[in-house]
């Protein structure tokens, strides 16, 4: 699989990490590679094998839906890089 | 009379308990040790009042006769593991100045077994790194060096380098770590010491900064097998507040330890064989199986088939998770924010990312983000989870035939910075022997066995059925025994 600059732009966005054009440059070869190597795995038989989803059958358990820790919001906002009026605070979003 | 800082977690815990020495001579001890070690920069913070405050608890305790497990025993402590009130940056600057307001699960329980804190170690960004060098706070340099008289300064390993690190260089007795892929293992090979991955669910992850969490677990870095048998006690244990932890009580693994293998069949996995190992790997590797046999132990040829595709598999699925752990940090809640002039929220997540994030974190991240994307995800992550099925199954078949493996914990010995960071694909092959075993969650751990023609310590892996990590640090007591691995690096930092 080969990535272009365009692809590199475009994981990037989803990603939400902004890319200069010296950094797309590096990347496209550098992913290319990671994933042609990794492109190994389609000779691999899998026909009939289920995808694993946990390494030691375990049943995840279920409790009452009921408040266990509360009352903290000013811990949680402790290390927020902007909080205001007990919220944490990001850029003007909606005109 | 030897150093206090040369002796090991149960040597302090007993003479501690005996009298020998107080706890508070002990913690200052490691106290100036740390502080001396500044060079190999194992710690990204220093907590010496953490240390000296238990110690100083621990000998009130043996005072009223209410002694601790780990009473009088000071750790370092991963930066992976949050701590209550000191900062906790996993390794990145998008972490930098982050102070929990809450203790990680195993972190509580090694302080509620009495153990102190020293510091919190540093170690590659995220976990992501086989080497040190990934870290935000500067790479680890390994206390060792070659016996060429060149004095390249070595990596550590990775991800737990700083852990690595000061355990053999004695600024602490213990350490934690955590292995996603082989970050406790290979670093314990690099520096001639001992670690275990235990099975997955053994340690709870509540409070461990995620990276692949089907992967993670934590485990102990300490410089013999007992040591690691009573710290992985203490570490261990269900937790309500990890939907993956195990409900199952915590074995007795260092009274029950016994060196004695009588019975066991120990499995020599043919495909483990590779092409571009050292010879010496190979020689370390063959006297292991000598060892083993004469600890009374039946060695077995077995066969895991799909071996060669647990790493390209293990680099879909943890860079999968990876990118989904990761997209919490974007400003808002906690770490570091950049808000470019005139922006709006897209842009402060964009440039946040961009400014705090390195290079590898932001390479997987892509990665993974790439392989989850609409219209790749059958082909690359469902493929790799159905590869890892066939993984498991494969281990499942040879544990008809065999109890525990035994392999070489890392393809080399310790390599020098700088070495092989532009390569990302050869770093990745460091962990080839470590994660098939963390992809299907089965103990593992690595002790030293011998040195290689550099004077550089060498490692071997033992890999166990899932929950039989006493039969694990069994076998890794029966190679210590023989080995009598008593290389240590000189000081010269």
């Amino acid at each position: 699989m080969s990535v272009d600059k365009h692809i590199v732009r475009h994981i990037a966005k989803l990603a939400r990490i902004a890319v200069s054009d010296d950094e797309v440059a590096a990347l496209a070869p550098e992913l290319s590679n990671i994933l042609g190597w990794i492109e190994q795995l389609q000779e691999v038989d899998v026909a009939g094998v289920e995808p694993m989803t946990a390494v030691i059958p375990n049943r995840l358990r279920l409790r009452d839906d009921v408040v266990t820790e509360g009352g903290i919001q000013a811990d949680v906002l402790r290390n927020a890089p902007a909080a205001e009026h007990g919220f944490f605070a990001v850029p003007k979003v909606i005109e | 009379m030897t150093s206090l800082t040369d002796l090991g977690v149960a040597a302090i815990r007993d003479g501690v308990r005996d009298g020998a020495f107080s706890a508070r001579e002990v913690a200052e001890a490691f106290v100036g040790a740390v502080e001396k070690g500044r060079l190999l920069n194992a710690f990204v913070v220093e907590t010496p009042e953490r240390a000296l405050s238990a110690a100083d608890a621990a000998d009130e305790a043996r005072a009223i006769d209410a002694l601790k497990p780990l009473s009088g025993v000071p750790l370092g402590i991963k930066d992976l593991f949050a701590t209550k009130g000191v900062q906790t940056t996993a390794g990145s600057r998008i972490l930098e100045g982050f102070e929990p307001v809450y203790e990680s699960t195993v972190s509580a329980r090694l302080f509620a077994a009495g153990a102190g804190m020293l510091g919190k170690l540093n170690m590659d960004e995220f976990a992501m790194g086989s080497s040190n060098e990934t870290s935000g706070y500067g790479p680890v340099i390994s206390p060792w060096r070659r016996s060429d008289g060149g004095n390249a300064p070595l990596a550590p390993g990775g991800s737990s380098g700083g852990s690595a690190a000061a355990v053999a260089g004695r600024l602490c007795p213990g350490a934690t770590g955590t292995d996603t892929g082989g970050s406790i293992r290979q670093p314990a090979a690099f520096v001639g010491i001992s670690g275990i991955k235990p099975t997955y669910g053994r340690c709870s992850r509540w409070g461990i900064v995620a990276f692949a969490s089907s992967l993670d677990q934590a485990g102990p870095m300490a410089r013999d097998v007992r040591d690691c048998a009573i710290l992985l006690e203490a570490m261990s244990g269900f937790d309500p507040k990890d939907a993956t932890s195990l409900d199952l009580p915590v074995p007795r693994w260092e009274t029950n330890l016994d060196a004695d293998l009588k019975g066991k069949r120990v499995g020599i996995p043919r495909e483990y064989r590779i092409d571009g190992v050292s010879e010496d790997i190979g020689r370390v590797w063959d006297q292991g199986i000598a060892w083993l046999k004469d600890a009374g132990a039946e060695i077995v040829e077995v066969s895991l088939p799909h071996t060669r595709y647990a790493l390209p598999a293990y680099y879909i699925i943890a860079p999968a998770e990876a990118s989904s752990n990761l997209a919490r940090y974007d400003g808002v809640r906690y770490g570091r924010r950049v808000q470019p002039e005139q922006g709006g929220l897209a842009d402060m997540y964009e440039a946040t990312r961009a400014a705090g994030f390195g290079a590898e974190v932001k390479r997987r991240i892509m990665i993974g983000t790439y392989v989850l994307s609409a219209g790749f995800y059958d082909a690359y992550f469902n493929r790799a989870q159905k590869v890892r099925a066939l993984i498991a199954r494969d281990f499942e078949e040879v544990w008809k035939e065999a109890d525990l493996l035994l392999t070489p914990t890392a393809p080399s010995a310790a390599f020098a910075l700088g070495e092989k960071s532009a390569d990302p694909i050869a770093m990745y092959l460091n962990d080839v022997f470590a994660v098939p075993a963390s992809l299907a969650g089965l103990p593992a751990m690595s002790v030293p066995a011998g040195v290689d023609g550099q004077g550089l310590p060498l490692g071997l892996q033992i890999v166990g059925k899932a929950l039989d990590e006493q039969g694990v640090l069994d076998a890794g007591l029966a190679i210590e025994q023989r080995a009598g691995f008593t290389y240590r690096p000189e000081a010269w930092w």
